[in-house]
Parts: C-alpha cells; sequence; structure tokens
C-alpha cells in the first residue's frame, strides 16, 4: 500500500501528530523532556543498541528474507507514535464498526445478498469478483465470522480526522512488528514505561488463540487444536508465522503436515495422527486445497474443503473473505455500516471515484494531475499513478491505460498525511505516518491498544512502505 | 510434536555428525598420503577413500584427476557433493531454520554461526588438520550448546538419535577405509606400514591418546578394532554409540507409551545385543569388512524403522 498527499507545499499545511504550533499535544507531553533531555551521542548511541537487538532478537528476520538481501531489517525509529485514552476509543469503536459491518456483508453475500437485492451495491462487482469464492456459497462459518483477524490501514489529516486507505480481510501481515518494537522500546528505555502510563500490547497473542479457539467448528469436541498454515520457511513472512505460533503455543504446520481423512482433518505426529480443528491459514485461498482451487498447489491440504464445508475444521479467515477487501468494494464500506448496523459510520472513507462510472470517469479524466489513481487489484504500490508526483509524459501515458479498461481503475485525491517527530541525522524532524490495527472477530470483536505505525523516513516523501525508504515506530496508547 | 519437525531435528542431528565425518575422512586421506608406499603413490589412497564413502563415480565425472587439492575441494567445500562438510553444515542449519521455535537460541546461534564461518573458508585456505579441527570445534560447539541447554522431551531424543546413527555409521566407515587401504603385498601384514595406518584411524577419531590409556599397549589391528567396535568406554566405539541410540529410542517408547510403533526401539536393542554377544576374533573371523559392511546396512534399516515409526505420522 503506498499513502500520500500533495507533497512539496511545505510542512506546514500537515497535522503535526506532536506540536500544535510551538505547543506539546497532551498525548506527547510526558515526551517531550525526553526529547530535550537526550544529547546527540546518548541518541546514537541507543539508536546502535537499538539496531543490534534487533539484529539479534530479530535475526531471523535477515535469515527469513534470504531471498533478497540477507540484511534488510525494516528501519526502526525510537521515537514512538502516541495516542491519548479518548483518541484511542475513538478509533477503536470505529474499527470495531468497521469490522462488524465487514463480516456482516460477508455472510450477506454469502447467503441471500440482501446488499445487492436492495440494490446498494452492483452485482457485478460482488459476483464477478475474482475473489468471490462460489465453493462456500451457502455456507455459514461458525459465529457468522468470515474474517477473523482484520488489518485497517489509517491515516490521520486533523485532530479529528481518520480515514480508511484499506481494509484487509484475508491474512494481514506485520503484527510481529507490533509485539517486537515494544519489546524493544521497553528493554531500551524502562523509564519511559515507568514514567508514562502506556497500554500494554503483549496480550496479542494469547487474544488471538482464545479468538481462534472460540470458533472451532461444532463437531469439535474438548479444548480445540489451533494451528497455523504456512506456505513454508521460503516464505518472506514466515518469521511472523513461526513468531506467532510460538507465542501462541500452537503448532506452525505446512500443508503436507495435514492431511484429510473421513470427515476431519488431522496433522502428522510422532504420536500418530491428532485431529486439527481450527486452521488459522497464511496461505491464499487458490492455494488452500487443489481439490476445489488452484490444482497445481503443493502447498495446501487436498479435500480441506469438503471438510470445511461439513463443520469438521475452521478456516481462519474464511476462504472467500477477500471479497470484502478490495478496492472496488472499499467505496460501499461505509453504505454497508448503514445498511447492516443501522448506524453512520465512524471512520471515514477516502474520497474515491469509481472509474466505470461516467461522470467520475469526466472528472478523474479532467484531474489526473492531481489525484492518485489505483488498479482495483493492484497492491505494494504498483500499478498506480501519483498524479502530483509524476511528469506530463507519465500521466499521459497511464491515461491511455486508463482508456483501455476504465473499470479497472479507482481514483483518489492526495491526502495530507499527519506526521510525527522522527529521529533523523540532524536530530529530530516530522515524518508522515500512517497506522495498522489489527482487529480480532470470534465470540467478541476485540483489539489490543495499539498497531503498527509505518513513517517514511526520507524527508517530505508520503510513501511508508518498507520497499521504498519506509520504516516502523512503536504505538502507544495512554491509559487515563 | 510435528513429524516434520521431529524429522529434521533428527537430520539436523545426522548432518552435524556427518560434516565431522567428512573432514575426518579428508583429514585420514591426507595423513595416510604422507607416508611413501606403492609405486603408484598416494592416488591409491585418495581412490579407497571415495571407495569408502561411496562418492568415487561422482568424483570422477566432476574431478577426474584425484589430487589433495581437487579432494578438499570435493570433500569439504562442494555444496554439489552431498556428504561435504559445507554441505551437510548448511543441511544441519536448513533444518534448524525450519525448526527454529523447538531449538534454544543457543544452539541456534552455534548453528548459525558456524555456518557463516564455514561460508567464510575458501579452498587452499588451511591444512588437512586445521580444517578438521575447525569442523570439530563448532561440531562441538553445536552438541555442547543441545546438551547444555534443550528441554529433555522428544525433540531432544530425535536429535540426539541422529548424531549416535550417524555417529555408529561413521565409525564404521572410517574403520572400513583401512580395508580399502590395501597394504601393497602380503607380508606388509603387521609391519610399520600397517600400524602406521591404524595410528592414522585412531589419530582421525580423535582416539589416539585414549587408546593408550584404555590398553597401555603397542597398535595392533584386534586392539584397535577392538577398542573401534566393541569398547563401552570408547565414545565413538559401534557399540557405545548403539547403546546411545538404543537409550534415545528407549526414551521415546517411554514417553509415547507402547501404543506408538517401535520397530525401530526393538531392532536397535537386537543388534545392541548381538555386538554384546561378540568376541573381536568371531570379526576377524567373518572378515572385518563384510563386518563393516553389514553392520551399516543394519544401521541404514534402524533409520528406515525411525522413519516409519515417528516420521509418517499417519498411524
Amino acid at each position: 500500500m503506498l499513502t500520500l498527499g500533495s507533497g512539496g507545499e511545505g510542512a506546514l499545511m500537515y497535522y503535526n501528530e506532536m506540536f500544535d504550533g510551538t505547543k506539546v499535544r497532551e498525548a506527547y507531553a510526558g515526551l517531550a523532556d525526553w526529547i530535550d533531555h537526550m544529547p546527540a551521542e546518548i541518541r546514537q548511541m541507543k539508536q546502535a543498541e537499538a539496531e543490534a537487538l534487533f539484529r539479534r532478537i530479530g535475526i531471523t528476520f535477515a535469515v527469513y528474507g534470504e531471498g533478497g538481501d540477507p540484511d534488510r531489517l525494516i528501519p526502526f525509529d525510537m521515537m514512538p507514535r502516541i495516542f491519548t485514552q479518548s483518541e484511542w476509543r475513538r478509533l477503536e469503536r470505529g474499527i470495531k464498526q468497521r469490522a462488524r459491518a465487514l463480516n456482516a456483508f460477508l455472510r450477506d453475500v454469502y447467503g441471500r445478498g440482501e446488499i445487492v437485492r436492495a440494490g446498494r451495491i452492483p452485482a457485478r462487482l460482488v459476483y464477478q469478483n475474482d475473489a468471490y469464492e462460489r465453493a462456500v456459497v451457502g455456507f455459514v462459518p461458525p459465529r457468522g465470522v468470515y474474517s477473523h483477524i482484520i488489518g485497517i490501514d489509517l491515516v490521520r489529516t486533523g485532530r479529528d480526522e481518520f480515514f480508511v486507505l484499506e481494509d484487509n480481510c484475508r491474512t494481514p501481515s506485520g503484527v510481529s512488528y507490533m509485539l517486537e518494537n515494544r519489546e524493544i522500546m521497553m528493554r531500551m528505555f524502562p523509564e519511559l514505561f515507568r514514567g508514562n502510563r502506556i497500554e500494554p500490547v503483549d496480550g496479542y497473542p494469547d487474544l488471538l488463540r482464545r479468538t481462534l479457539e472460540s470458533v472451532a467448528p461444532a463437531k469439535c469436541q474438548g479444548r480445540p487444536r489451533v494451528v497455523i498454515l504456512t506456505p513454508g520457511h521460503f516464505n518472506s513472512a514466515y518469521y511472523e508465522h513461526s513468531f506467532l505460533a510460538n507465542l501462541m503455543g500452537v503448532e506452525l504446520v505446512e500443508g503436507a503436515d495435514l492431511f484429510v481423512e473421513g470427515e476431519f482433518v488431522y496433522m502428522r505426529t510422532t504420536e500418530g495422527p491428532k485431529r486439527v480443528d481450527v486452521i488459522y491459514r497464511r496461505i491464499d485461498d487458490a492455494f488452500i486445497d487443489p481439490l476445489t482451487f488452484r490444482r497445481d498447489s503443493m502447498l495446501g491440504v487436498p479435500g480441506l474443503m469438503d471438510v470445511y464445508r461439513s463443520g469438521g475444521v475452521s478456516i481462519c479467515s474464511a476462504p472467500g473473505a477477500g471479497v470484502a477487501d478490495d478496492k472496488a468494494i472499499y467505496t460501499f464500506v461505509p453504505e454497508m455500516v448503514r445498511f447492516y448496523l443501522g448506524e453512520e459510520p465512524i471512520l471515514k472513507n477516502v474520497d474515491t471515484w469509481t472509474l466505470w462510472k461516467d461522470d467520475d470517469y469526466r472528472y478523474v479524466m479532467d484531474n489526473l494531475g492531481d489525484l492518485v489513481v489505483k488498479e482495483v487489484h493492484g497492491s505494494g504500490g504498483y500499478g498506480m499513478l501519483v498524479g502530483p508526483r509524476s511528469t506530463k509524459a507519465e500521466i499521459e501515458d497511464f491515461r491511455l491505460r486508463i482508456q483501455a479498461n476504465p473499470s479497472n481503475y479507482i481514483a483518489q485525491p492526495t491526502l495530507s498525511l499527519s506526521t510525527c517527530p522522527t529521529f533523523v541525522n540532524e536530530g529530530v524532524a516530522p515524518r508522515h505516518v500512517d497506522l495498522r490495527p489489527y482487529c480480532l472477530c470470534g465470540e467478541r470483536i476485540e483489539l489490543v491498544p495499539g498497531g503498527l505505525t509505518r513513517v517514511a523516513l526520507k524527508e517530505g516523501s508520503l510513501v511508508v512502505n518498507s520497499s521504498q525508504g519506509g520504516g516502523v515506530k512503536d504505538t502507544w496508547v495512554l491509559s487515563e | 510434536m510435528l513429524s516434520r519437525t521431529a524429522s529434521n531435528l533428527f537430520w539436523l542431528g545426522r548432518h552435524m555428525e556427518r560434516a565431522e565425518t567428512a573432514s575426518r575422512l579428508f583429514e585420514v586421506g591426507a595423513r595416510i598420503t604422507l607416508l611413501p608406499n606403492t609405486a603408484e603413490g598416494y592416488q591409491n589412497e585418495w581412490q579407497s577413500l571415495l571407495r569408502a564413502t561411496g562418492v568415487a563415480d561422482s568424483y570422477a565425472v566432476r574431478y577426474g584427476d584425484v589430487t589433495e587439492e581437487n579432494m578438499e575441494k570435493f570433500m569439504v567445500f562442494d555444496r554439489d557433493n552431498p556428504s561435504s562438510v559445507a554441505s551437510c553444515m548448511h543441511e544441519a542449519r536448513e533444518s534448524g531454520r525450519i525448526v527454529r521455535t523447538a531449538l534454544t537460541s543457543r544452539v541456534w546461534d552455534a548453528l548459525n554461526v558456524s555456518w557463516q564461518e564455514m561460508r567464510a573458508m575458501k579452498p587452499g585456505q588451511e591444512d588437512a588438520a586445521d580444517l578438521a579441527d575447525f569442523v570439530a570445534r563448532h561440531a562441538a560447539t553445536v552438541h555442547g550448546a543441545i546438551d547444555g541447554t534443550q528441554l529433555r522431551n522428544d525433540g531432544f531424543h530425535f536429535m540426539k538419535l541422529g548424531y549416535a546413527l550417524e555417529r555408529a555409521d561413521s565409525t564404521a566407515r572410517v574403520l572400513d577405509v583401512k580395508y580399502f587401504v590395501l597394504l601393497p603385498r602380503v607380508e606388509f601384514v603387521g609391519s610399520g606400514l600397517d600400524s602406521y595406518q591404524w595410528h592414522v584411524i585412531l589419530r582421525a577419531l580423535s582416539a589416539h591418546r585414549s587408546f593408550h590409556w584404555a590398553y597401555g599397549e603397542d597398535v595392533s589391528a584386534a586392539r584397535v578394532a577392538h577398542f573401534l567396535i566393541l569398547n563401552h568406554e570408547s565414545p565413538r566405539s559401534l557399540m557405545t554409540s548403539v547403546q546411545e541410540a538404543l537409550a534415545h529410542l528407549d526414551a521415546l517408547v517411554r514417553r509415547y507409551g507402547e501404543d506408538v510403533p517401535h520397530t525401530a526401539r526393538d531392532r536397535a536393542r537386537a543388534l545392541a545385543d548381538r555386538l554384546a554377544g561378540t568376541d573381536i576374533d568371531d570379526i576377524f573371523d567373518e572378515g572385518l569388512h563384510e563386518f563393516l559392511s553389514d553392520f551399516i546396512r543394519e544401521i541404514g534399516v534402524i533409520a528406515n524403522h525411525v522413519q516409519a515409526d515417528y516420521f509418517h505420522g499417519r498411524g
């Protein structure tokens, strides 16, 4: 994902999360002294220490990233990003509301499709969507939950202005950074945690395990056995998979460790087969069962979907959950909140023009130089145009691509995302940030107070992707 | 425990031990060639070494001429030779990486560091003895970390079982080299050359001092063979290795109960009993090479049963 703003106009127009003019905002009151009293040499020493800790604890980040640069660590910034309790409460309500609506939508479109019948969402966008899985139509997973871990990407543009950039309903990653960033900060600056009352995030693995256990299938007897299904140790996120399995105290399995026999799924153990009740899968729908989806998949478990549909095992997130997080569906999430919950959305969407509508198409084509245009199914910053940052030739080139297939694109205004003080070579300077909290949906809907803050480390840059010079920060929520 | 995890732990042990064997064999070769013997020169000894480890053909195809330089590349550094030191250390680390959470951080550190340092070495830098020391030192660090820090659970037993079976196999192979290093003529038996070769074998197993402590006598074929095959105190003897493998298999049976298949344990117990009922004269009457070949085959059978009992996982 790429986050953008209209760059180049100077830092003043961006919301600074720490300073209101020269005044320090409430959330950062406890931190101002800390920064002022940290001489440059101590700061450099601490930064080196943090990196050494990451390399040691996180040595496996590097090891598991072996496909590319073996030393690639995501840069860690020691300056935390902070929310007050009341700011967080509002965010939390908004995130939970959105998570409820997304799950209600999934339940609906794999059932009667009321929202489509009511004409609130075009049928084509749902039923012809690549992520819509016919194989699970009519099947309702335990507790009616389809997406159990929802990562919602947020940006802030003002004191009370938060926008959702993107929902991630399949297998959002990055939560291991949230946990390790905190671990490192607590080791390095214990005094900060004594002086500020900061809500802990280390309950996440337990909460995740309980969430997964709470959606065990009907046929499960006794305490549910949960496993994490990984594509394997060559996957770039393998470290996160094994990190979570370790903290949750569950087995990390590959497809070949599981097999289907009769009505159930078993894992191969040294003591013979053991029944598995809940699979937290970190592989895509297309690969989970070669008998139902891609036949060439070596990562999945043949017959898994039959067991799933007959209530022998739960798969988290449910196959087909991806239909709720695609960029075309995104524009309808506020509508889902109203339709299913009868509430007004607490979190706003970014205005989005959908190019298959004539009015929107004309507007976008007239204003390409000011907008961000994205492919509906694109991700990771590929296949997109950033109007204010592009040359005339690039814009014209992209115009041709849009003309060829307008329904493949959406457009959004460039956002002025907030900045947070960040340690840079010259001292402390504002840098743009976003936020990904992780919402857990099972018997209850919960989230730990925190998330992953990504920061664009280059001056003026609005791109927080780690592949393009982004880093991460610890994210604090102050208790009252 | 997941079958795949157990299997990786087992192979971690085997590969670490195998890396050490490869470097020991290379050292044996290098030392034996220091002694002039036949008209054909040293080529003979390297050839027999290759035959003992069953890789003569693959060497011939890839390198052709037998020289110490090529042998070093092949036995120590060549990643295309699955039995080379580098390949084994890489495999051990890969297994460790896959089951990272089943290892203590000390074990992982030791594995990782040994692989990083191995990777940084280049052929032709060290002589054979230094190379063997280097490998033995890292192998000892890993082994020590396992003994010192791992929980004594099933994973531990699988690792140690891997070590023990591999060690049984490798001592038998090193010993078998002596068979292949044919003395030029029958009248050399019992000659200086003969006993020199036995000396080298002991050295290669870091056992020449302990041999003298244990026997206090001159090196002779029967005594060395006894020391490396039947002696209960010798740490690398076939007897000790089989007893250790049996102890870990017994521990697994105690842990898992009799309902989980235990053919590997039964087979290992039968082998241990058989060794206990053998004396060294029987072995020489049967033929040392024949005895060792049978033994190596039997270790393979036990390893296959370990696979079937525990790593298949379908019950």
